[in-house]
């Protein structure tokens, strides 16, 4: 094995040199930011080769799922990448319409615009601040959670709640968005393009930074093509490949933003990808609250599709009308029926493409819904590039790829 | 009959003295903990203890009883007298190293003069370093009978890693003691009294400034500070050499690398910033006890500003990879050093007249 490391000088059979030996690296280790094991055959500090183990916290959400009412499944997506778990949130509602074939109004279109790019901004600005962690900087991770609050208070303003926030319905929006909603995402949008540009002030030219990320655990283009690599990690690769741009979903169309794209796909390139991908995601967030400003009268109180049978109907309709009362019992219990077919539908996740594959036999609940979970792929490459690595380079290596538990195992 | 012949009071008058520094680098370190958190929180917006007295000025003696009442756990497959081994040599050596620094000029109690040095001797520097370099054992000798991996790598990057800060550190002095032409930290404290503009002139750090950083840069991983904390790299190798240590035996560890720190800035603030000199006060002109307590107000002053630069650093820079770590330290403040050392020896010799 250590003829990788020695190319030139021959051992002896049985020499201490040719020994290696074997680090368990998780399943509870810090750097494994979640609960998955990775086996190093480490020489010395240099990984010989690196073998990854999935399911400490596999949930069998898909096989849940089967059991489940659609709107029920949300809760399930929620707990999958849970740093940005509204965009699997609207996601799966998506899905869902496409499979009901239902068109949702342009001003539920650009509310969930926001709050996914809300949601990538979290996301990325973890990854990015976890990276730092890794490196040894915990102070750029501490200091920029506070801005996340930000965001989560946004969540909460919206939906009640904050980190599995369950945002939304099939159709919209389980409410209107409040005042006081609109009022800090204000705050949040005046406040935060200062603490990216400080975030970046302290890591993006930091020498130590640079030379800890460049060059470490490069993938190249071709690879992460064939490996299924999207999002970030593959943009990094210089690929330009971004669900939102390519196939529009939720009148993305409509935005103006660039895809920022890198050249090696190492740690470094990875982390600047993540970074304008926020400064991006700031201006869809401007234009599409722009947008959702310019409605006017009764056009600025829609917050959802008219799908009666699948959306649950006012609490004070359902005391004074019968139908209203129907379907709301309808829809708790599970009792509506599902169209039968067959639906893919992908979108821009935090971390790459995420996928809902649905197939309906036409009951009360999928025949069978399965994710496509990018950090499944990624860290199917994990071995790949952290060979020959240091063991420093294979934890940030982690890290930057953003490998969250949660969403590889399911 | 020899124990007649002996200066008891001399003596005694040692064994207090030691007592109280023992205690105070005690006492310091116990705060500079409490301080780093203190630091820490700023620079993250956050608080930092507050619970525990006012302002959380308890909250050293809180920690330090509850690592005391901790369940003590010696792993069953670790060697057990060098498991205990480890934390008490890394203590130790901390503690040794405050023996030759001149912690003030001279007191006059009851008409004998103390002097505020436990014991002046004339390889003050070498002696330092002798004591640091015991000090990688406790590291490696406790990574290595925890027999875990993690605290292996952990004590063989420490081990790597102080052996060749040591050189530079060692290397960049010896420009220093070329000027000062004494190894005794007392002389060299009294020689930068002398200079101009108050004292400040008279300072080594200008005229040896690329001295300066390089043994700053050493002392931050002397004392494996980050940003060349390697050994216990949080994210890395989980806590490092110390991973398997419990209650006191941790605490130790811990300590022992707060008074490191505590330490390394006195050594620093002798070496380059004039010691006890406070600048701009005439010390000749007062009593004798004045002048000393003075002096003492001013080291801690100047101990105090680079223990903060330390943790500055701490919570600012990222860590180093090892490789890098080696690179920095063999290919970049050795020849720096050993450069400085050549213009030194130059302008030395030039100002002689060759």
């Amino acid at each position: 094995m250590s003829d990788i490391l020695h190319p030139h000088i021959t051992l002896p059979e049985g020499s201490i040199e040719k020994q290696t030996s074997t680090l368990n690296l998780g399943p509870t280790h810090p750097a494994t930011h979640g609960v998955f094991q990775n086996i190093l055959e480490l020489d010395g500090e240099r990984i010989v080769s690196a073998e990854q183990t999935v399911g400490y916290i596999h949930r069998a959400f898909e096989k849940l799922a089967e059991r489940r009412p659609l709107y029920q499944i949300t809760t399930l997506t929620d707990r999958l990448n849970y740093c940005s778990s509204p965009i699997n949130n609207m996601g799966w509602h998506m899905t869902c319409e496409k499979l009901l074939k239902v068109q949702t109004p342009k001003r539920v279109d650009y509310l969930r615009v926001i709050i996914m790019e809300l949601a990538r901004i979290s996301d990325h600005l973890i990854c990015n601040s976890i990276v730092g962690v890794d490196t040894g900087a915990l102070s750029v991770f501490l200091y920029v959670m506070q801005y996340r609050e930000l965001i989560y208070e946004i969540y909460e303003e919206i939906c009640g709640s904050r980190l599995t926030t369950n945002i939304g319905r099939i159709g919209g929006f389980e409410r209107n968005f409040n005042n006081t909603a609109f009022t800090k995402l204000e705050k949040f949008m005046a406040e935060y393009p200062k603490v990216l540009k400080e975030f970046e002030t302290l890591l993006t030219r930091n020498r130590i930074f640079m030379e800890r990320t460049i060059g470490a655990g490069p993938i190249a283009a071709e690879r992460a093509l064939n490996y299924g690599f999207t999002g970030p990690n593959l943009r990094a690769a210089g690929v330009d490949y971004d669900v939102r741009v390519h196939s529009p979903y939720s009148s993305y169309e409509d935005f103006n933003f660039e895809i920022p794209v890198g050249k090696t796909g190492d740690c470094y390139d990875r982390f600047l990808v993540r970074n304008l991908e926020m400064w991006e995601s700031l201006k869809i967030i401007d234009q599409a609250y722009k947008k959702v400003q310019e409605f006017k009268g009764a056009e600025a109180e829609v917050y959802h599709a008219d799908i009666p049978e699948y959306y649950l109907p006012k609490k004070e309709d359902v005391y004074t009308k019968m139908e209203a009362l129907i379907y709301h019992f309808k829809i708790v219990m599970g009792e509506t029926e599902i169209p039968a077919g067959e639906v893919y539908h992908s979108v821009e996740g935090g971390n790459g493409e995420l996928g809902f594959y649905l197939i309906s036999d036409g009951g009360r609940t999928p025949y069978r819904l399965h994710f496509r979970r990018p950090c499944f792929i990624y860290y199917q490459a994990y071995s790949e590039i952290s060979q020959g690595a240091m063991l420093s380079d294979a934890i940030i290596t982690l890290s930057s790829l953003n490998v969250i538990a949660g969403e590889m195992d399911a | 009959m020899i124990l007649l012949t002996l200066d008891w009071a001399f003596i005694i008058e040692k064994l207090i003295l030691i007592a109280i520094v023992v205690s105070a680098s005690l006492v310091i370190a116990m705060y500079a903990t409490y301080a780093e958190r203190k630091v820490a929180a700023v620079m993250q917006d956050r608080r930092g203890p507050n619970r525990a007295g006012p302002f959380g000025l308890l909250q050293p003696l809180a920690d330090g009883m509850k690592l005391f009442f901790k369940e003590e756990i010696i792993p069953n497959s670790s060697n057990k007298f060098l498991f205990i081994m480890g934390p008490a040599l890394a203590m130790l050596t901390a503690m040794m190293t405050s023996a030759v620094v001149p912690w003030g000029n001279k007191l006059e109690i009851f008409g004998t003069t103390v002097s505020l040095q436990i014991a002046d001797i004339n390889i003050g520097i070498l002696y330092v370093f002798g004591v640091v370099s015991l000090g990688v054992y406790g590291i490696m000798i406790g990574g290595w009978a925890s027999n875990n991996k993690f605290s292996l790598l952990a004590a063989l990057r420490g081990a790597s890693q102080v052996i060749s800060y040591e050189l530079a550190m060692g290397l960049s002095l010896i420009a220093l003691l070329m000027m000062t032409g004494s190894l005794s930290l007392k002389t060299i404290v009294e020689e930068q009294m002398k200079g101009g503009w108050g004292g400040i002139l008279g300072w080594n750090i200008w005229y040896q400034p690329l001295g300066f950083l390089i043994f700053f840069v050493c002392a931050m991983a002397e004392c494996n500070r980050a940003p060349f904390d390697l050994p216990e790299a949080e994210s890395e190798l989980n806590m490092g050499y110390h991973q398997e240590y419990s209650s006191m035996k941790l605490g130790f560890y811990l300590f022992s690398e707060y008074i490191n720190m505590f330490i390394s800035c006195a050594i620093i603030t002798t070496l380059f910033f004039g010691g006890y000199d406070m600048p701009f006060i005439d010390e000749s002109s007062m009593s004798v006890n004045m002048a000393a307590l003075i002096g003492i107000v001013a080291f801690m002053a100047k101990i105090f500003f680079f223990i903060f630069v330390f943790m500055w650093i701490r919570w600012t820079l990222p860590r180093f990879r090892y490789d890098q770590l080696m690179n920095l330290g063999w290919k970049g403040l050795i020849p720096l050093a050993l450069a400085n050392m050549l213009i030194t020896g130059a302008v030395i010799l030039a100002r002689q007249g060759f």
